[in-house]
C-alpha cells in the first residue's frame, strides 16, 4: 500500500521524522527486549520441566490425598498453612502443587496432538487447494469458510454432549476447529510460491504434482506452519480450560488445570487458592507460548504479522 | 457493488446449508437418537412413538428432509427443559441478555482498547507502548472465567463492592462485562495499534503536521478516522466470539443469557436445545460478517471490484 505514494516521499521524510541513530538504537533495544528468553525460561519452569518431572519434583501424586478429608482446604504455606502443601490443598485434600505440576502434561498432549491431528488436515488440503486451484480450491475454501462461522464452544458442547466428554472428545474439537486456519494460510502460501521459477522449472524437468508439493512447496512454507503451531498452543490450552471449566472437556480426576479452576469455583468463598494456582499456570504457559510466537514471527514470517 | 453483495449472500447461505447438516450428523452420527434425546430409563413405547414422530425409520436422506422441513417452517426443535417455549424460543428468550451483556462489554472494550492502541502506536517504543504490550498479551493469555473468579472473590466475596451473581442494577454489569471484555480489550488495541502505525506513516499525515495542525487534531481527525477502517473488519467477528464467547462468563455469574442456557442443556442433557443455540449463533455469526463484508466494501471500492 505504502508504494502508492512513492513522490515525495524522501523530502517529507526529511523534514518530519529524523530517523536518527539514537532513533534506531532505541529499536534495536527494544527487539532485544522482547525477551524470546524470558519466554523460554517462563515455558521451562511452568510447563515443561514440570511435565518431563512432575513423578520426581512433585511431593505428592496427582490423585493421591495424603491427610484424607481431614486435611481439606488447606491454605498456602504464607497464608497460614503447614510447609506440607505449600500452595494448600482442595475440597478431597489433595495437594495443589502436585497437582498442578502433573496438569502440565495434560495440557501439553492435548496441544501437541491436537494441533499435529489439524496441522496435517489443514496443511493437505491448503497444498491441495493452492496447488490445484479451481474448482477444488473453492470447494476446499467454502469449507474453510463454512468451518470458521461454527461458534466453537458451541460446537464443542454439541459435541461434547453427543459424543460424552473425554480426551479424545477435546481432541476432535481442537482438530475441528483448528485445521480450517492452517488451510486458509498454507493455500495463501502454497499460491506465492507457485508463481516462483523454480516451480516451472522443476515442472519441464518432470517432477509430479505430489513430488512438487513435497519437494518444493512444503520447505517453503514450514516457517509460517512454526510460526502459526506455536501461536495456536495458546489457543488450545485455553480452549481445553474452558471446555474441561464447562465440564465438557476432560472429565475428574484428572489433574487438567480448567478442571481445578472449575473446583475452586464451588469453594471461591472460602478458599481462593484452589483456583488462583491452576488458573496462574494456565496464564503464564498461554503467555509464553504468545510471547514466543510472537517473537517467532517477527523473525521467520514478518508477513504474518497482522496485529 | 450488487454482484458482489450477492455472492457474498450465497456464500453465507450456503455455510448455514452445511451447518445444518453438520449439526444434523452429530445428532445422527453418534447411535440412536432416541437414546440421546430420551435417556436411557426411557419406556419403551416413549421409545416406539419418538421414533414413529421423528420418521427415525425412514431413510437417513429422507429424515434429513424432514429435519430441514420443520427447521425452514422456523421449528429448531424441541427442548426438555422448556417443554413449553421450545428450543427456539428458549434461545430466543435468553438473547437479549446476552445482546446487553455482549454490548456492555464491547462498549468497554472499545473504550479502553481504543486509547490505548492510538497512545501505543503515537509513543511507540517507549515504555508505555511496551507495557501496553505486556497487558495486552497478558489479558489475551487468561482463561476468562479465571478472571472472573479472581475478580469475585476480591471485589464481592472480600471487599463486598459488587454483587456476586445474577442480574439486576448496574453494578451486575460490571465484572461480567470486563470478564467478557478483557480478551476483545488486547485484541482491540493490538489492531488499532498496528494500522495506526499504519496511517502515521503516510503522507496526507506528514503534510497535516508540515502544514501545523496540532498533533492532537492530526492522530484523532487524521489518522484515527481512516484507521479505524481495518479493525472495523474485525469488529463484526469480535462481535461474533463475544456472543459466543459468553457461554463461560455466564456460567460464573450466573447471567441469565443463552450462555447459561447452552451450560445448563448441557448438564440436563437437552440436545435439540444446543442444536437450536449452535444454529443461531451460527446465523448470527454469518450475518454479522456478510453485515461487515458489504460495509467494507462500501467504505472501500477496492474490495468489491477484486
Amino acid at each position: 500500500m505504502a508504494d502508492q505514494f512513492v513522490p515525495g516521499t524522501q523530502s517529507a521524510e526529511i523534514l518530519v521524522y529524523q530517523p536518527s541513530r539514537i532513533r534506531q538504537a532505541r529499536r534495536l533495544a527494544s527487539r532485544a527486549w522482547q525477551l524470546p528468553k524470558f519466554a523460554v525460561v517462563l515455558l521451562l519452569i511452568v510447563l515443561v520441566v514440570p511435565a518431563a518431572f512432575a513423578d520426581i519434583i512433585a511431593p505428592y501424586g496427582p490423585l493421591e490425598a495424603p491427610g484424607g478429608i481431614r486435611e481439606r482446604l488447606q491454605p498456602p504455606v504464607f497464608a497460614g498453612g503447614t510447609s506440607d502443601h505449600i500452595l494448600g490443598t482442595d475440597k478431597t485434600g489433595r495437594d495443589m502443587l502436585s497437582r498442578i505440576l502433573h496438569g502440565s502434561r495434560v495440557s501439553i498432549l492435548i496441544s501437541a496432538i491436537g494441533i499435529a491431528i489439524a496441522g496435517s488436515v489443514g496443511v493437505t488440503l491448503g497444498v491441495i487447494a493452492g496447488f490445484y486451484g479451481g474448482k477444488i480450491d473453492a470447494l476446499i475454501m467454502r469449507l474453510v469458510d463454512v468451518s470458521l462461522s461454527i461458534p466453537p464452544v458451541l460446537l464443542a458442547l454439541s459435541l461434547a454432549t453427543a459424543l460424552s466428554p473425554s480426551f479424545r472428545t477435546v481432541i476432535i474439537v481442537v482438530g475441528a476447529l483448528l485445521w480450517s486456519i492452517y488451510c486458509r494460510q498454507v493455500r495463501g502460501d502454497t499460491l506465492l510460491v507457485m508463481q516462483q521459477d523454480y516451480i516451472d522449472r522443476a515442472r519441464v524437468a518432470g517432477a509430479s504434482g505430489i513430488r512438487i508439493m513435497f519437494r518444493h512447496v512444503l520447505p517453503n512454507i514450514t516457517n509460517t506452519l512454526i510460526v502459526l503451531a506455536t501461536l495456536q498452543v495458546g489457543f488450545v490450552i485455553l480452549l481445553e480450560a474452558g471446555l474441561s471449566f464447562l465440564g465438557v472437556g476432560l472429565s475428574r480426576p484428572t489433574p487438567a488445570w480448567g478442571l481445578m479452576v472449575a473446583d475452586g469455583r464451588d469453594v471461591i468463598i472460602t478458599a481462593w487458592w484452589v483456583a488462583l494456582w491452576p488458573g496462574l499456570a494456565i496464564m503464564l504457559t498461554v503467555f509464553g507460548f504468545n510471547l514466543l510466537g510472537d517473537w517467532l514471527r517477527d523473525r521467520l514470517d514478518p508477513k504474518l504479522r497482522q496485529l | 457493488m450488487q454482484r458482489f453483495i450477492l455472492i457474498r449472500f450465497l456464500q453465507g447461505i450456503f455455510a448455514l446449508w452445511v451447518i445444518t447438516i453438520i449439526v444434523f450428523g452429530i445428532s445422527r452420527s453418534t447411535g440412536d437418537p432416541a437414546a440421546i434425546f430420551l435417556g436411557i430409563d426411557a419406556s419403551a413405547e416413549t421409545v416406539a412413538a419418538f421414533r414413529e414422530r421423528w420418521g427415525l425409520e425412514e431413510p437417513i436422506i429422507v429424515q434429513y428432509g424432514l429435519y430441514m422441513g420443520r427447521l425452514l417452517q422456523g421449528d429448531l426443535g424441541e427442548s426438555l427443559r422448556y417443554p413449553e417455549l421450545g428450543a427456539g424460543g428458549a434461545v430466543f428468550d435468553r438473547l437479549p441478555a446476552t445482546i446487553y451483556l455482549a454490548g456492555a462489554s464491547l462498549l468497554l472494550a472499545l473504550a479502553v482498547g481504543v486509547p490505548l492502541g492510538v497512545l501505543g502506536a503515537v509513543k511507540r517504543d517507549t515504555g508505555f507502548d511496551h507495557g501496553g504490550k505486556i497487558i495486552a498479551l497478558l489479558g489475551q493469555s487468561m482463561p476468562n472465567f479465571w478472571l472472573g473468579l479472581m475478580m469475585m472473590w476480591l471485589f464481592a466475596v472480600n471487599l463486598g463492592w459488587l454483587p456476586t451473581s445474577g442480574t439486576g442494577g448496574f453494578k451486575h454489569f460490571i465484572m461480567p462485562a470486563i470478564t467478557l471484555g478483557s480478551f476483545q480489550v488486547a485484541a482491540i488495541a493490538r489492531l488499532v495499534r498496528s494500522s495506526m502505525l499504519e496511517t502515521l506513516d503516510s503522507e496526507y499525515v506528514k503534510l497535516a503536521r508540515i502544514k501545523g495542525v496540532s498533533e492532537w487534531k492530526v492522530i484523532w481527525k487524521h489518522c484515527f478516522r481512516n484507521a479505524a477502517l481495518t479493525p472495523l473488519t474485525y469488529f463484526g467477528v469480535i462481535a461474533a466470539v463475544v456472543m459466543t464467547g459468553s457461554v463461560t462468563t455466564e456460567t460464573v455469574f450466573n447471567w441469565p443469557g443463552t450462555g447459561l442456557l447452552a451450560f445448563q442443556s448441557v448438564l440436563s442433557r437437552d440436545f435439540e436445545l444446543i442444536q437450536a443455540l449452535v444454529l443461531v449463533f451460527s446465523g448470527l455469526f454469518i450475518a454479522s460478517s456478510f453485515l461487515v463484508d458489504v460495509l467494507y466494501a462500501y467504505l472501500d471500492p477496492r474490495i468489491r471490484y477484486n
